[in-house]
């Protein structure tokens, strides 16, 4: 077929498949957070892209100590949570400090949040210097994995496949199985309605922005094994994190989830069948088409408004 | 020769004498020297100049996306300046810099270069970088008959009275490389991959045309990648299923360390495939990591490791300046060799007025750059070498190819 051998069409095959689930688990893991945030809250964070890039700064800085002192081979595990703790940290900050103001004025929350990022991007580039680096990974996050001698499975893309379906799953028990969850749902649901029943609305609006902020930074640090880091590395995502969000229906996570799954299909498909440019542009016009036949995307939900 | 003439062949002498002895004059003894030249006389187009001083501009982007790249020729070209001070400055006059921030938009570019030019009316400025600001800030140096010397290697297809390009035009970059690959690796069959702008695509279009009836060799593949995207799977499948003897890739920015990062990751390391890079210098590889490009060639006129004088001076200046950590790009290199060459233009033409120096700095050697020797031509680019470096895992390049001299052709004739 085409000149190829069945062997050869077929080891494309898998490895076609797996850059797509691949590439699926990386739009995950950029969407979730921001699904809370957005989804759930319904706060425009802009800012959503340097909360990735702290995570990610974070892994580089850890990983220069731990080549300092010897250690690269257990540090990413550690960064990944310390990127949590520092996001969720400065997320609380910033819901606190300028969030909570703004939750009646949304147009208002855009501007204020993108004021923000840039702010952040100089602070990064001020401190950490305007040239991109790289964190130093551990030996077992490098090179392929090999099935066959022709078939060559990414170990990083391995791994950011089982933070996306840990994360995920972390996700749903908190949303769904918690006492906290349930607060959240309350308060989406009918803020005043929950308010009255003796939920802090306040305090739940806090944590969950900080948990989607949180969320942003293990997605920075995963993303330190695909790409390098720099001051602006978070805008390179805060589109396709839109993207899945509001394709999926902007306040249902399972849709996000299916979101995801469908862009990086169909985009790493395209991609493979044409060139990689036109591929990109067919994916956003397919996205153009279905999201003005179902304004709400996939998903919608049916919050009462 | 009338008594005119010989008056301003006197004038010229005096010049290329006070250049001479500019050269060897020691700071503080500038003053005397600028006597020499009555600031009425080498400024007659009211630009920034006094007695003791004269005024130029540095615009590159400090902010925003481009900062990664442009921070090294900002460094290169206030070296520059510096040393010139030391030596005495230009005509006696000590070089003081306006530094004016694109921040990575286009428009303000042009912004900034009116700025400079109208308000502050610099003698020269140096700076853009990409080749959109270049565009962008054309047609106020043109407008406003101001000298603007541009280090990146960018695609051709411009010529300007006002602009001297210190970095390589396309065919300078690609043609002596894809004929080393040629020859050394016996390679037959290319993929094209690039970020998907208007360098990576001239350039791309003049290695197809090029490979094709020169080399007699095949493109199995082109493929332009959107800027900022980090997602190569499918990319890299279609090259293994391709397998074609070299990548030829111009990828630029957060892709090129993804590119590569994934390509290891994928199996596609040195010792597996054969890639020659346009788009990789010392300054991208902090980003993307020594580990993940060893091994593979990079086609530039410049690289850190080049051994001679100059370059161990220049390198030793450079880290005693920005600190031991600093890594110096082929585009950082040629950003230093625009100061040199404006004081060369200007002490030529005894005059900093634009219309002079313009007209008196083609066919001016420059011995003293670190890449060794370059002479620009009267299509405002330089002549250069093409060098091929191969990449070790601490992020320096072994050079392993260098070619003649290769006069700059922004127009090439067959490859459009």
């Amino acid at each position: 077929m085409f000149g190829y051998s069945m062997a050869e069409i077929g080891n494309i095959m898998v490895m076609q498949g797996f850059a797509g689930l691949s590439m699926f688990s990386v739009l995950l893991l950029m969407a979730l957070g921001l699904a809370i945030i957005f989804g759930q809250m319904g706060v425009i964070n802009m800012a959503h892209g340097e909360f990735m890039t702290i995570g990610a700064y974070t892994t580089v800085m850890l990983s220069k100590l731990a080549v300092a002192y010897g250690f690269v081979n257990y540090y990413f595990i550690f960064a990944i949570i310390v990127a949590f703790v520092l996001a969720f940290a400065i997320g609380y900050l910033v819901e606190f400090t300028l969030i909570r103001h703004l939750y009646k004025r949304p147009l208002d929350t855009l501007l204020a949040t993108w004021g923000l990022s840039l702010v952040m991007q100089q602070i990064f580039r001020s401190s950490f210097g305007a040239k991109e680096v790289s964190a130093e990974l551990p030996e077992w996050l490098l090179g392929s994995f090999q099935p066959t001698p022709d078939i060559d499975i990414p170990i990083n893309g391995v791994f950011v496949m089982g933070l996306a379906a840990v994360v995920t799953f972390g996700v749903f028990l908190f949303m769904f199985r918690s006492q906290w969850g349930l607060r959240v749902r309350a308060t989406v649901q009918n803020r005043v309605m929950a308010g009255a029943v003796g939920i802090n609305t306040k305090k739940v609006d806090r944590v969950t922005f900080a948990l989607g902020c949180g969320i942003a930074g293990v997605a920075g640090a995963a993303f330190t094994t695909i790409a390098s880091t720099g001051p602006t590395t978070g805008t390179l995502y805060i589109v396709d994190s839109f993207m899945v969000v509001v394709f999926g229906g902007a306040a249902s996570l399972f849709g996000t989830i299916a979101s995801a799954f469908g862009i990086a299909q169909a985009q790493s498909i395209l991609q493979f069948f044409m060139t990689s440019s036109m591929g990109k542009v067919a994916t956003l016009l397919t996205i153009v088409g279905i999201l003005m036949m179902r304004p709400e995307g996939l998903f919608a939900s049916k919050v009462r408004k | 020769m009338s008594t005119n003439d010989r008056r301003r062949f006197m004038t010229k002498v005096g010049a290329l004498t006070g250049a001479l002895l500019a050269v060897s004059m020691v700071s503080g003894m500038g003053s005397a020297f600028a006597e020499d030249f009555p600031t009425a006389k080498v400024n007659t187009t009211k630009l920034a100049v006094t007695d003791k001083t004269v005024k130029v501009g540095i615009l590159h982007s400090a902010t925003g996306t481009m900062a990664i790249s442009e921070t090294g020729s900002i460094q290169a070209e206030k070296l520059a300046i510096a040393q010139i001070n030391e030596m005495g400055g230009v005509l006696g006059r000590k070089i003081e810099i306006i530094q004016e921030d694109g921040a990575s938009d286009w428009p303000t570019f042009a912004e900034k270069s009116k700025k400079l030019l109208e308000n502050d009316k610099v003698a020269a400025v140096f700076g853009c970088w990409t080749s959109a600001s270049r565009k962008a800030a054309l047609p106020v140096f043109e407008k406003d008959n101001g000298l603007l010397f541009y280090p990146t290697f960018y695609e051709g297809l411009e010529q300007s009275k006002n602009v001297f390009y210190t970095g390589q035009e396309a065919t300078q970059q690609i043609l002596a490389g894809l004929d080393w690959i040629a020859k050394e690796k016996k390679a037959k069959t290319f993929y094209l991959i690039g970020s998907d702008y208007i360098w990576p695509r001239t350039s791309m279009k003049i290695a197809r045309k090029h490979i094709e009836q020169h080399l007699g060799g095949k493109v199995v593949g082109e493929e332009y990648i959107a800027l900022g995207d980090t997602q190569f799977g499918s990319v890299i499948n279609k090259i293994k299923l391709k397998k074609p003897d070299v990548i030829y890739a111009a990828v630029v920015g957060g892709s090129n360390v993804a590119w590569f990062k994934q390509l290891n990751a994928a199996g596609l390391n040195s010792s597996k495939q054969t890639m020659l890079t346009i788009s990789v210098t010392e300054d991208e590889v902090l980003g993307i990591g020594g580990e993940n490009l060893a091994g593979f060639y990079s086609a530039m006129k410049y690289f850190q490791s080049l051994k001679n004088p100059n370059n161990e001076k220049f390198v030793a200046d450079f880290k005693k300046m920005w600190g031991p950590k600093a890594v110096i790009g082929d585009v950082t290199q040629a950003a230093y060799l625009g100061p040199w060459l404006w004081k060369a233009a200007v002490e030529r033409a005894g005059s900093f007025d634009v219309d002079k120096a313009v007209v008196a700095l083609p066919g001016y050697e420059l011995k003293t750059a670190p890449e060794g020797y370059v002479k620009v031509d009267p299509n405002h680019h330089l002549w250069s070498k093409l060098r091929i470096g191969k990449w070790r895992a601490d992020g320096q390049a072994d050079v392993v190819y260098e070619s003649e001299l290769i006069k700059p052709d922004p127009f090439p004739k067959g490859y459009q």
